[in-house]
């Protein structure tokens, strides 16, 4: 029960459909909710196709559509309710107050156009300068992210990955957002060059007090930068609190396979500890518990009905029939 | 006693081939049904031109001349009196079969330039790319023009020269499936076990490439019969009294003002052949390839 | 800048050495003797042979070949013709204005009506405006020009009566040649434009911008279609090869005394001379124009601008 009046991004049961003829509706996000505080960063954690992305998108109101559809729910973003925005506000909105790092930064910058002026491009939209000002401050984001000034007239392919990724942190940055969507912004990149971006990224949210939602699959990742972890699958949040409390007081048994799956150091074994089975097929979607096919502890109610969302101790949530009351029931 | 078997059995998951997936996609494909269909269809009507009309394409009747399509011909008739549906008829043997040799002639002289390019790469690659790139300098139907030119008209030469200028489209199409597929890994892991360069390229080479060549045939399918009665039109290609389609256009030009229809119905045979040809060609691209599909 | 267009003049080069000499070559496999048909049956066997002596006819086919190109490039001489025995020279110079003329008007209808087409198919993807435009594209591709052009002439020289049959006398007998290849070379303009829309629709670069908050007009001429463009220029010119091998068979039609027309008189009276000029010319002309697109599309793509630049 953290204080209300404090949060700058609310999620309030979302649900988004792709439809499509060949391959019928794919359920990507089934009434998520969540919520980012002012200042925090939240890391949402799931396997490739969980619908982490989608979620992303669907805040900056992005999802193509057809086919995709929000079908129900709410984004409120500073209490104003995006779903309700006209095309004009959400433009406003869109690189300004919310801005978002693509995964993929090979083919997230235009080919044609320079480092510079993409920079420039979205200064020029949101903030009241003139052509000399917009440059000047697009070379000063430039400077920012460890890019020589003048760069500005190259062009992408002149660029390594991890650099190219800077030019798009840059972007993202350059009107000084409120809320940073980072979508995997280190997976397309060495390691090396990940810890660099990651720290970058970090600085500027110190700086600026940026609210964050980072999107991962990298817990390693998530235990470096975030506040709290919100972990999904299936298109739902199963598990959501502090770092301190998923990391040490695991409840769901995905999440607790997800930390199992991972080597430890200090630890001989012949073979990874990967969790059985796969993802359901997003077209096909269970009516019980999503996860009770490969689950562990396979309890029975988990193979009849969707879990309810516990709270187990304060602000740590978890979608698990065995996990009322914050400890684990015996099967019934 | 906890419950092992929660395994909720997988969902029914259809085997199906790659093949197969693209023959569904296709078949659902309306428009290239609809251009198989006709294609074969007048194929067929054509090979039966000897039952529909066995008077031959050539069987003169001046006191008939110029009779507009009715009940007796079907088509009308022409200049000489020779019914216009028996010239349309054999004249498609003549235009399909144009069609179908000068495919397998580009087919098969392209793909093995294409392939030996690709393959042994390095210098042989880059002559056999000039010598492509000399060809494409001139457009096909020049190319075309230059051979009959040289070579002499008639059956024979036409299917030759238009088999020969579409050459460099078939080398150009096999070479760039075939190069990626080389930068793949398999194929050095192929080598790494000794298997010699025919099975290499015939076992996992050509499976690959199949796709765009199927494509690239019907294409060019199309393109030759549309190229051959260019020829036959400027009177270089097929010759009198043989009714290739492009031949038939050429003598109605000068009839264009008072007797429309013979300058109507054999343009009208051209594209409707060759337009359902190119529809099935497309269907066929998108169902083997959706990725492509736009 | 100035080196990729020099590396592109160096390679046309080769190309045009090896059309001349695949022309002259190609004469070699011919059936019979030129002497024969320009002197007629009642020569004698030593007239023929002055005759083909006169002509360098005699000499092996390579000294042939190159006592062509040394006329060529010393005094722009392409021999005489077998028929009149005047300079092929004169002649094609003088007919090539008209076919290039027909040419580039031919591509300018093309480009006009296929680009646009194809970008409002693309973006009206799936509305009954995309679907007829994709079924006129197929229409376009697999109409015969010389079939469309009589069409054409039905309708508006002599029904309408508003456009001349034939001739080349003016703006007015250019419109319907025009008309005839343009629209159907615009078929196929308008199916590579819709394709090369679509692939950009779909990049990751367009989602970015729009993430910035750009306006989707702006989206759609700056980020979508510039680099559209790319392809679609380089399509562009190879539309002109095409218009170029179209006007072939449509100067037949409407009697145009062009290069065309002058190549197929060469071919009826075995006039080789003539008709490897006339190639010749066309082969270059496409040589150049191929140039010109080049020089083209590197102004539109800085890859290949920034790949010269510093090599």
């Amino acid at each position: 029960m953290g204080t209300k009046n404090n949060i700058i991004l609310s999620i309030d049961d979302l649900t988004i459909h792709y439809i499509t003829q060949d391959l019928g509706t794919c359920r990507a996000v089934n009434k998520l909710s969540l919520d980012i505080q002012a200042g925090e960063t939240l890391g949402l954690v799931g396997e490739t196709g969980a619908g982490k992305t989608t979620v992303a998108l669907g805040i900056l109101r992005l999802i193509q559509s057809p086919p995709g559809k929000v079908m129900s729910g709410d984004i409120r973003f500073q209490d104003k309710s995006i779903m309700k925005m006209s095309n004009g506000e959400i433009r406003k909105m869109r690189g300004k107050e919310v801005s978002m790092i693509f995964q993929d930064p090979m083919t997230a910058l235009n080919p044609i156009d320079t480092v510079g002026e993409q920079i420039a491009e979205a200064i020029r939209l949101h903030m009241k300068v003139n052509q000399k000002e917009a440059i000047q401050k697009a070379t000063q984001m430039l400077e920012i992210v460890g890019i020589p000034g003048e760069r500005y007239h190259e062009y992408p392919h002149q660029f390594s990955g991890g650099m190219k990724q800077r030019v798009v942190i840059a972007m993202a940055l350059a009107c000084e957002p409120q809320l940073l969507l980072a979508d995997e912004p280190t997976t397309a990149l060495d390691v090396t060059i990940q810890a660099q971006i990651l720290e970058l990224i970090n600085k500027l949210k110190r700086e600026n007090n940026t609210s964050i939602l980072l999107i991962t699959h990298d817990l390693g990742v998530v235990a470096e930068m975030c506040d709290r972890v919100a972990i999904m699958y299936a298109g739902e949040i199963i598990e959501m609190g502090t770092v301190d409390q998923i990391y040490n007081n695991t409840c769901h048994p995905y999440t607790s396979g997800l930390f199992g799956s991972i080597p430890g150091y200090d630890e001989t074994s012949e073979r990874l500890k990967p969790i059985k089975g796969l993802m359901p097929d997003p077209a096909n979607l269970p009516e019980f518990c999503k996860f009770a096919p490969r689950c562990e502890q396979g309890c029975e109610s988990g193979k009849q009905s969707v879990p309810d969302y516990y709270e187990v101790e304060a602000g740590h949530f978890v979608r698990c029939h065995m996990c009322r009351k914050g400890r684990k029931t015996a099967d019934e | 006693m906890k419950n092992k078997n929660t395994q909720v059995p997988p969902a029914e998951v259809k085997r199906r081939s790659m093949f197969g997936e693209a023959m569904r996609r296709l078949l659902q494909n309306h428009m290239a049904m609809g251009g198989l269909i006709i294609l074969v269809a007048v194929i067929l009507l054509c090979l039966l031109a000897g039952v529909i009309c066995p008077e031959g394409y050539d069987a003169q009747n001046i006191a008939e001349r110029f009779i507009k399509p009715c009940v007796r011909y079907p088509l009308g008739t022409d200049p000489l009196g020779r019914s216009l549906l028996a010239r349309v008829l054999y004249g498609g043997r003549i235009s399909l079969l144009i069609g179908f040799v000068a495919t397998i002639i580009a087919a098969f002289g392209g793909i093995s330039l294409g392939a030996i390019a690709a393959y042994y790469g390095g210098i042989v690659d880059d002559v056999i790319m000039r010598v492509l790139d000399i060809f494409s300098a001139i457009p096909s139907l020049l190319m075309a023009i230059v051979i009959t030119a040289s070579m002499g008209s008639g059956l024979f030469n036409c299917m030759l020269a238009v088999g020969i200028s579409s050459v460099p489209n078939f080398a150009r199409m096999v070479r760039g499936p075939i190069l990626s597929i080389m930068d793949q890994e398999f194929i050095e892991a192929a080598r790494l076990i000794d298997a010699t360069d025919r099975r290499i390229i015939l076992k996992h080479v050509i499976p690959n490439v199949l796709s765009p060549i199927i494509v690239q045939m019907t294409m060019n399918l199309a393109s030759s019969i549309l190229l051959a009665a260019s020829l036959s039109f400027l009177g270089l290609g097929v010759q009198a009294p043989m009714p290739e389609w492009g031949a038939l256009l050429s003598e109605a030009r000068q009839y264009i003002a008072q007797y429309p229809y013979l300058v109507t119905i054999p343009g009208l045979a051209i594209a409707s052949v060759v337009l359902s040809t190119n529809l099935f060609g497309d269907g066929l691209r998108d169902s083997l390839d959706p990725r492509l599909k736009n | 800048m100035l080196k990729y267009i020099g590396k592109r003049i160096l390679w046309m080069i080769p190309v045009l050495i090896g059309v001349t000499l695949l022309l002259f070559l190609m004469q070699s496999i011919t059936p019979g003797d030129p002497a024969d048909l320009a002197l007629g049956e009642n020569a004698t066997a030593a007239q023929k042979t002055e005759w083909r002596e006169r002509y360098g006819l005699e000499d092996p086919i390579l000294v042939q070949y190159g006592k062509y190109m040394w006329n060529i490039i010393s005094k722009v001489d392409f021999g005489n013709s077998y028929k009149t025995g005047k300079p092929v020279t004169r002649q094609i110079l003088q007919r090539w204005p008209t076919t290039f003329l027909l040419a580039f008007l031919t591509t300018i209808v093309s480009a006009l009506i296929g680009v646009t087409l194809g970008i409002f198919s693309a973006l009206y993807r799936g509305k009954w405006f995309d679907n007829v435009a994709r079924f006129f594209g197929m229409l376009g591709i697999s109409m015969p020009n010389f079939w469309f052009a009589l069409l054409l002439i039905q309708l508006f020289a002599l029904r309408l009566k508003v456009l001349p049959v034939s001739g080349w006398y003016g703006p007015k007998y250019w419109i319907l040649p025009s008309l005839t290849l343009g629209i159907l070379g615009s078929a196929s303009l308008l199916r590579i434009t819709r394709s090369a829309m679509l692939d950009n629709i779909q990049a990751d670069y367009v989602r970015t911008a729009r993430a910035k908050g750009q306006r989707e007009s702006k989206v759609t001429l700056h980020h979508i279609l510039k680099n559209a463009m790319i392809p679609i220029t380089t399509n562009i010119g190879f539309q002109f090869s095409m218009g170029l091998a179209g006007t072939m068979v449509l100067e037949q039609i409407f009697a145009i005394s062009g290069l065309g027309n002058l190549m197929v008189t060469a071919i009826n009276n075995r006039d080789y001379p003539q008709l490897r000029g006339s190639v010749i010319l066309v082969a270059a002309t496409i040589c150049v124009v191929n140039l010109l697109v080049d020089i083209l599309y590197a102004l539109f793509d800085p890859r290949v601008k920034a790949r010269y630049k510093n090599s």
